[in-house]
């Protein structure tokens, strides 16, 4: 069983480097669609990478050695992370090195790092990027801690694993206090993965970006992984969702290597429900102002925190 | 973690569902759609009611499932729909205090009403009673939607929102009051909410406004 558990190790973050792209590509797919533009290819997050790694790097004469580094330590974390999550089984030798809160910890640590590495060359561009984001993350991150209190209340354990392993058997059933923090919980995705109604990722050189002022200075290979890590943090992201709320058809600890072979067509599925539910949402909904953003943040706490009560008063 | 039975949940569901819908009515700037969530949440209320009707089995709980839907789904709406029609009040919104701030002061009071209702929750017998503190924070967010609020139409719905917690806290710590206090506070809403329609009108020709900031003064010129 040892190897198994290490193959499905493995295979979670080849599979999180590999998918997250074309998760990206999928999504702005069914949003083209929706708006009823020619759709951009499946492959395009790909190309892009590829050509970006094949650039010559250029880099601001007064950036220190932190501009340098800050793209291979915000795609480590996102790597980490990756293979923290169970997506796919819930037997991760991994799992010891964090529990969810420090999951948590890991996401902000890379926000730290891409804040600072924005900053550092000091443009105008950058700084009110990095800014912007620090006031997302700290809104976002509270009602972010919250959601999984929510779940670990119910499942009395804090590690990711364990709580995927607990809703899985379906012993829940219908709880209003996870209900209203999964709401919570995709608010705060839209949040911090720069989705519309907070931030739009497919303008470049507007007043009111976020993501895409942070990274602006950086060009080739030092782009390219800013990209691939932002890739994998929505993929991340989704994936805590699934382990969270729809933790169906992950290979549970006493199934053996048949549970694999069912978890990884049933992740594919719920990738591109996932996907096309996000593009739905990016579809009907209007970027907001950046002065509305915390109230937006503190619906989402709110969500979270009644979960929160809610369960406590109703499931006790 | 015991799994309760399905119409157990479901009840939990809805007393969930009453909760976030004050929640919604306390954010809420508009008040045509302010109105409205006044009318989901009667329906919640009345689909609350006759489940607990079918669990328990008790006759009155259908009749008064079947009030809440008449009066507070299709009559009080319709009432209130067409005295903002007449009041030309449609577009009619409000500068609240802070919304995130009131949502938090939300949230407080949802703890308060929980710690208030625990005692509550364990002296009564019945199985909805840990719904008991839901109905206790409803009736106190309707409070706060009242005081954070100046225009007159919304001081009603949450009037209106109250009552829609009283019932539902008598509803789950004793299977409902009796039928004649039930019929009583039905009658009163309608009275109520009938008289103060007639009562917008005067302080809209009084003032050319609904605002009632405008009362708050004893005499018209200091």
């Amino acid at each position: 069983m040892r190897a198994l558990d290490w193959i499905t190790q493995v295979l979670e973050v080849v599979a999180a480097l590999a998918a997250a792209p074309v998760f990206l590509g999928w999504l702005n797919q069914c949003r083209a669609w929706l708006q009823n533009r020619r759709a951009p290819s499946l492959w395009l997050p790909y190309r892009s990478l590829h050509k970006l790694f094949h650039k010559e790097a250029v880099i601001a004469d007064n950036a220190s050695s932190l501009f340098r580094i800050a793209p291979y330590v915000v795609f480590g974390a996102m790597v980490l992370a990756a293979g923290i999550i169970p997506s796919m089984g819930t037997r991760l030798p991994l799992v010891v090195a964090a529990d969810a809160i420090a999951l948590v910890g890991l996401f902000a640590a890379a926000r730290v790092f891409m804040s600072l590495a924005a900053m550092d060359v000091g443009t105008a561009f950058g700084t009110l990027g990095a800014r912007r984001e620090m006031m997302v993350g700290f809104l976002a991150e509270p009602a972010l801690l919250m959601v999984i209190f929510v779940a670990s209340l119910i499942s009395s354990s804090t590690a990711l694993p364990a709580i995927t392993e607990n809703l899985a058997s379906g012993r829940i059933g219908l709880s209003p206090g996870l209900a209203f923090s999964a709401v919570a919980f995709v608010l705060v995705l839209l949040a911090e993965n720069a989705r519309i109604p907070v931030d739009n990722p497919a303008t470049h050189l507007e007043l009111t970006m976020i993501h895409e002022a942070m990274v602006l200075e950086y060009s080739a290979r030092h782009l390219a992984l800013m990209e691939w890590a932002a890739q994998l943090k929505l993929f991340n992201y989704v994936c805590i969702g699934f382990a969270l709320f729809l933790p169906w058809g992950v290979a549970r600890a006493h199934i053996g290597p048949v549970g694999l072979l069912v978890a990884i067509p049933a992740l594919a599925v719920k990738l591109a429900a996932a996907g096309a539910g996000l593009a739905l949402i990016e579809t009907v909904s209007a970027k907001m102002r950046v002065m509305r953003i915390p109230e937006f943040l503190a619906t989402a706490f709110l969500f979270a925190v009644l979960g929160l009560l809610v369960h406590v008063l109703l499931g006790a | 973690m015991t799994h309760l039975p399905l119409d157990q949940q479901m009840l939990d569901s809805c007393a969930a569902l009453l909760l976030l819908l004050s929640f919604a009515m306390l954010s809420q700037r508009r008040v045509v759609t302010l109105v409205n969530l006044y009318a989901v949440q009667g329906a919640v209320l009345a689909a609350a009611t006759l489940l607990l009707a079918w669990r328990t089995g008790e006759g009155h709980l259908y009749l008064s499932a079947a009030l809440t839907l008449a009066l507070k789904v299709a009559f009080l709406p319709w009432l209130l729909h067409r005295l903002i029609r007449r009041l030309e009040v449609y577009w009619d919104t409000e500068p609240l205090l802070n919304v995130s701030g009131t949502m938090l002061a939300g949230l407080l009071i949802v703890v308060f009403a929980f710690a208030l209702a625990q005692p509550i929750a364990l002296l009564a017998s019945t199985a909805t009673r840990s719904a008991v503190g839901i109905a206790v924070s409803v009736v106190l967010l309707a409070f706060l939607m009242m005081i954070t609020r100046r225009k007159a139409m919304s001081q009603v719905v949450g009037f209106l929102s109250m009552e829609n917690g009283v019932f539902f806290g008598a509803m789950s710590a004793s299977y409902g009051m009796p039928m004649v206090v039930e019929l009583g506070v039905a009658l009163d809403v309608l009275v109520a909410v009938l008289v103060l329609g007639v009562f917008f009108f005067q302080i809209r020709e009084r003032f050319e406004s609904l605002d009632l900031h405008h009362l708050e003064s004893l005499k018209e010129h200091e």
